[in-house]
């Protein structure tokens, strides 16, 4: 028998498609794909140059402390007012923009009839479609106003609770309708999502769940939101990058001021990395205040992909199964 | 929901079985009288009655389309979860209407489970998770819960096979034994009703053939109604059968029905005759 050399072993998986077509629209694609993270690592870069120079003038002492003064000697910048104002304001918003997108969210899917459901679809994107310097408006002329009576009642009821209270005697302003304002911008983003994912639940596991005696709680406590859980934490994320960066809004409706206000949430004044940036940015003298708030960015850039992160971690970590 | 309903529920049974005037040559769990369905305004279920003796299997069988796996959903109140739904008839359970006013869906839920066609299992809860989600769902309380995983598993043929990775996903399991897990699931909450709905529709002849034998072993226990499209199936695992059949544009209705081995062996009319030969459907 005539021995014969085995075939010789071809690499299947590096080789893309040898279709003509399919070359040219994966490199197309995959350059695509790269631009995003060029743009990003640009942006990184960018602001990265400009903040080394005031780390090296100011130390930490940038993200230490709280004074804002371009014209003494030498100049003193300070950021740890406005990071924590922006996280407060982060924070007010979620707790008043999360509890109503789901329940929003769970009477579209669940329990609206079909064409009130529609409606609502439409309405709710619509309200992610007004621009935000409308919602500043709104809030300087309207919320303002009315949202003074409202911190007015919940000082006089329950000003003994720190978060309530207010020495200053101006409901003006104040950190709760800032975080309002975001919280309004935020509902129809999060809303739309956990919409979305909530409408993917298994009919089937409804199914179970419902032959196995479920109220319409215990089915959304123990299948419907576990199965979604990802994608509503998802657009919580996609929510509150809203509420971390955005300017205008906030700009209208806070009080700007350097000294940290840690949770006196509906007396007058606080901070956010943003609304300092938009309020310093005009009248700046040029470098190197101009840099100074370049850097305040690069830190609000850092901070907002830190909570990413840190959400992707939680959403990791709470998806373990349950016994 | 407080325990003493569902103490409730078995006192009741009991003095069902004591009471001496119900004695015929076997004792009726359910039955359906004068049973008409809508969905919306569309008829497709009308004037069906049928009664469902204790501990035994009845299959209903029919061509697609024919309400018979409606009919089931309204055996255990999940019809009316459909919006548009509607019922004109009665069903008793334990001779009482589970339609009654005063009657907790919930607690029927409970006492008579449902096995769907595609196997269900909650796919973030381990093996032993889903077992005991029905009472976890529903609160209900019951003791011993180790004993009661082993117990369910066992009777659903399905302990052998998993007993050494009670806390891995259920996801992990073959269709065949998901739908197993499932079974044990409804089990748990000590059901005296299984209703399934094509249970093997989606499974391997192997599968099948253990399911099919789960069956028969939980029969001595509870009462079983299943619907199904296997005619060997019916054979296999159904004491009673009872054939569904629609015309074209009219509502569905019962043809015959009887002892399997009537409807299989000398069926009366000429439509079952054709259907159990399998010349349509």
């Amino acid at each position: 028998m005539v021995q014969t050399a085995p075939p010789e072993v071809r690499d299947l998986s590096s080789s893309v498609s040898s279709h003509k077509g399919d070359r040219v629209f994966n490199r197309v694609i995959t350059g695509a794909a790269f631009t995003a993270l060029i743009v990003l690592a640009g942006i990184t870069v960018f602001l990265g140059a400009q903040t080394v120079p005031v780390l090296h003038s100011q130390g930490l002492s940038f993200l230490t402390t709280t004074v804002w003064n371009p014209t003494a000697t030498p100049a003193q910048y300070g950021i740890l007012g406005m990071l924590y104002g922006s996280l407060l304001l982060a924070v007010i918003a979620l707790v008043i923009a999360v509890p109503a997108s789901l329940l929003l969210s769970v009477f579209m899917v669940f329990m609206a009839p079909k064409k009130v459901a529609t409606v609502m679809t439409n309405v709710v994107d619509l309200m992610a479609a007004i621009p935000s310097v409308i919602l500043g408006l709104w809030a300087f002329y309207v919320l303002n106003p009315a949202a003074v009576e409202w911190q007015k009642l919940l000082n006089q009821y329950l000003g003994w609770f720190p978060l309530f209270k207010n020495d200053s005697g101006n409901f003006l302003g104040t950190p709760f309708i800032a975080g309002f304002v975001l919280a309004v911008m935020m509902i129809p983003i999060v809303t739309s999502v956990t919409r979305e994912v909530l409408g993917r639940t298994p009919p089937e596991l409804i199914n179970a769940s419902e032959a196995l005696g479920c109220s319409m709680w215990t089915m959304l406590r123990y299948v419907a939101i576990p199965f979604g859980r990802g994608g509503i934490v998802g657009g919580i994320m996609l929510g509150l990058g809203r509420a971390l960066g955005e300017t205008i809004a906030v700009f209208f409706v806070l009080k700007l001021v350097f000294n940290i206000n840690f949770f006196h949430i509906i007396q007058s004044g606080g901070g956010s990395v943003a609304t300092l940036i938009v309020s310093q940015f005009g009248e700046s003298s040029g470098n190197p205040e101009t840099q100074a708030l370049l850097a305040a960015g690069f830190f609000l850039f850092a901070g907002t992909l830190l909570v990413n992160i840190l959400a992707n971690l939680i959403v990791r970590r709470t998806g373990r199964i349950q016994s | 929901m407080s325990s003493a309903e569902f103490e409730n529920i078995a006192t009741l049974e009991d003095e069902f079985t004591e009471s001496p005037e119900v004695t015929p040559e076997r004792q009726v769990e359910m039955s359906a009288h004068d049973i008409s369905i809508w969905f919306n305004k569309r008829k497709v279920l009308e004037g069906v009655n049928i009664e469902f003796p204790k501990r035994t299997v009845t299959a209903l069988i029919g061509p697609s389309g024919c309400g018979k796996s409606t009919f089931l959903r309204t055996l255990n109140r999940l019809h009316e979860l459909i919006p548009g739904a509607a019922l004109a008839g009665e069903i008793r359970y334990e001779g009482k209407d589970i339609y009654a006013p005063e009657v907790d869906p919930v607690l029927i839920r409970l006492a008579i489970g449902m096995v769907f066609q595609k196997p269900n299992p909650f796919p973030s809860m381990t093996i032993r998770g889903n077992v005991l989600a029905g009472l976890k769902l529903s609160g209900m309380k019951r003791p011993n819960h180790d004993d009661i995983v082993e117990e369910t598993l066992t009777a659903a043929g399905l302990w052998t096979e998993v007993k050494d990775r009670l806390n891995h996903e259920a996801g992990s399991l073959s269709g065949g034994q998901q739908q197993r897990l499932v079974i044990a699931r409804a089990l748990a909450v000590n059901p005296h009703v299984l209703l399934m709905d094509e249970p093997c529709s989606a499974l391997d002849p192997a599968s099948t053939l253990k399911v099919e034998e789960t069956i028969r072993q939980l029969s001595k226990d509870i009462t079983i109604i299943i619907v199904t499209h296997n005619m060997q199936q019916a054979v296999r695992v159904a004491d009673y059968t009872a054939f569904f059949l629609a015309a074209e544009g009219e509502p569905g209705h019962i043809v015959e029905q009887g002892p399997t081995t009537d409807i299989f062996g000398n069926p009366q009319d000429q439509r079952t005759l054709d259907y159990v030969n399998g010349r349509f459907g």
